[in-house]
């Protein structure tokens, strides 16, 4: 039997993002390096910035003809942005063997430094080169050079669109959020939470604790229905809620990833499909499921 | 496409910075036949010596014996300038943009002092390519000049950016006080390579005579070449950066300065 899909919508974000190229010896160093640079960046409220591995790469897609994977970025602002850069380029791409950093996004107009910065990390010894209008520093390291592009685009981007998958059991909604995060996986999107799901979706703030900046979304938590102070948001054969956040780089690849893990998350032992919303006053992108799915 | 034969070869240099598509291409026939060119110290007419035909357009081919014909492409931003032939001193010269063929051999100060565009000579070409005029603080600032044959003295003399190559051997002093930018030697280069450089990279796939002042630093593969190895792809230039087929002797240099160049030399696996 089909879900139902909610008449409702994802509520998403204004955010600016960055796109990471980075390219080692060989596919396996690469992922390493891009696997530790989206580490513990799963929500700009407690990670500052948001980030996951958009694709793979072969040698020809990469600046330096050698495999590589794609990381994409978002955060607040763009000057928030270029600090988690460099931060994260610093400790997690600097640091691992055979790779090397290049902007994703060289059309953006609005640019931050990050091999500019990185580059004092060679203490006067690092080198740069100058080739097709783009800066590149040579950073010596022990095992020989990190070479870094100077500056990194930052384009206008989304964040925040999601899915709530409302199931009968635990294993059933893991199975259906599996599915649709693998289907949500393209060119243009990432989803920042472990494995592209997460099980504590929140909401804005606390009900009892008023530093909270968000909190468990307690109307989707099954242990909680018929509490009398929770007004509960789940029909009474679902047992289990996981959500799929993604952030994209235009609305367009947002909705094509919806659209996917509607599709994919369509499955047995799934009551209903639903998106999280702030009743529209918080962000001003909307995506109606109803639309997504006719 | 506009083209101008030249007749005769002139028996004296003939300075003619006119021949350019900034200058040509917004012009009709007989206003580019009208365009002054100098003899010597004499000015004369573009028609005097070049018959001019074809439409206005970006495009200008030269045709004939230029060797005597001095500036062509002087300063050009865009467009293309063809050149079948031989070319004279200075050609390319200050020029920001655009391209450059030449089928022959180019003289001296071929791209001297250029800034962008891109020079390519199938034939040989004089000393101080990409170079500082004398008493200029800094030669060639951007751009690329790629020679399929030989080169003369002081090839990237203070360049500051950009990239050379050349297919054949280079003659002495290539690099000298060099500022940055890349010069390629395909072939190597006679003695002083690289002397008194400051900063920049010197790669030669071929041995070279390096002056004393130069240190051994390591054997490596750069991954800033394979940068440049894509990029010279597109004109047909192949320098090997893949580890499987050797690697590169970094000599750092020059000492005497002190600078903080580069020189490297390819070792082919053995």
């Amino acid at each position: 039997m089909q879900p139902r899909i909610a008449d409702t919508f994802a509520e998403a974000f204004d955010m600016s993002a960055a796109r990471v190229v980075i390219t080692a010896q060989s596919p396996r160093w690469a992922r390493i390096a891009a696997e530790s640079m989206t580490g513990f960046a799963t929500s700009v409220i407690g990670c500052k910035v948001e980030a996951g591995i958009e694709v793979d790469l072969t040698p020809n897609e990469t600046p330096d003809g050698r495999p590589g994977v794609s990381v994409l970025l978002f955060a607040f602002d763009a000057g928030g942005l270029g600090q988690r850069l460099v931060d994260r380029v610093g400790q997690s791409v600097l640091t691992c063997p055979t790779t090397a950093c290049f902007d994703g996004l060289p059309e953006a107009h609005e640019r931050v430094a990050v091999g500019g910065l990185l580059r004092h990390f060679g203490d006067r010894y690092q080198s740069s080169k100058f080739l097709d209008g783009r800066r590149y520093w040579r950073i010596p390291v022990m095992e020989g050079e990190f070479l870094v592009q100077e500056s990194f685009g930052v384009q206008r981007a989304i964040g925040g669109g999601n899915l709530l998958i409302l199931a009968r059991d635990q294993a059933a909604a893991l199975s259906a959020a599996e599915a649709a995060s693998d289907a949500m996986r393209s060119v243009g999107v990432i989803l920042p939470f472990p494995g592209g799901i997460v099980r504590s979706g929140s909401k804005v703030g606390a009900r009892h604790y008023k530093k909270m900046v968000a909190s468990t979304n307690d109307a989707y938590c099954p242990t909680l229905r018929g509490r009398a102070d929770v007004t509960s948001a789940l029909p009474d054969e679902v047992n289990a809620v996981l959500e799929i956040v993604v952030d994209g780089l235009d609305r367009e690849a947002i909705e094509r990833a919806l659209r996917a893990g509607i599709g994919a998350a369509s499955r047995p032992g799934v009551v209903e499909i639903t998106a999280g919303n702030y009743g529209g006053k918080l962000g001003k992108h909307h995506f109606h499921l109803k639309d997504l799915t006719s | 496409m506009i083209t101008l034969t030249l007749g005769d070869a002139p028996a004296v240099p003939l300075e003619a910075e006119v021949l350019s598509p900034d200058t040509i291409a917004p012009l009709s026939l007989e206003e580019i036949r009208a365009l002054p060119v100098f003899l010597g110290k004499r000015q004369r007419r573009v028609a005097d010596f070049f018959a001019v035909d074809g439409e206005s357009g970006d495009v200008v081919e030269v045709h004939g014996d230029l060797r005597r014909v001095k500036w062509i492409g002087r300063g050009m931003s865009r467009g293309v300038l063809r050149v079948r032939g031989d070319a004279g001193m200075h050609l390319g010269s200050a020029m920001t943009g655009g391209s450059i063929e030449v089928s022959g051999d180019a003289g001296d100060w071929l791209g001297a002092e250029m800034s962008g565009g891109m020079i390519r000579v199938r034939g040989s070409a004089g000393g101080q390519v990409g170079a500082a005029y004398r008493g200029a603080l800094s030669g060639m600032k951007d751009g690329t000049i790629v020679i399929d044959g030989s080169a003369g003295l002081e090839v990237g003399m203070r360049m500051k950016r950009g990239t050379i190559v050349v297919g054949g051997p280079v003659r002495d002093f290539a690099g000298l006080q060099m500022k940055g930018g890349t010069i390629v030697l395909r072939s190597g280069a006679e003695l002083r390579a690289g002397a008194w450089m400051n900063r920049g990279t010197i790669i030669s796939l071929a041995p070279i005579p390096l002056l004393p002042t130069f240190s051994y630093a390591a054997t490596y593969n750069p991954t800033f070449l394979r940068l440049y190895a894509r990029r010279l792809a597109t004109f047909g230039c192949a320098i090997p950066f893949d580890e499987r087929d050797g690697a590169y002797r970094r000599y750092t240099g020059d000492a005497a300065v002190p600078g903080r160049g580069e020189i490297l030399v390819w070792q082919p696996r053995s």
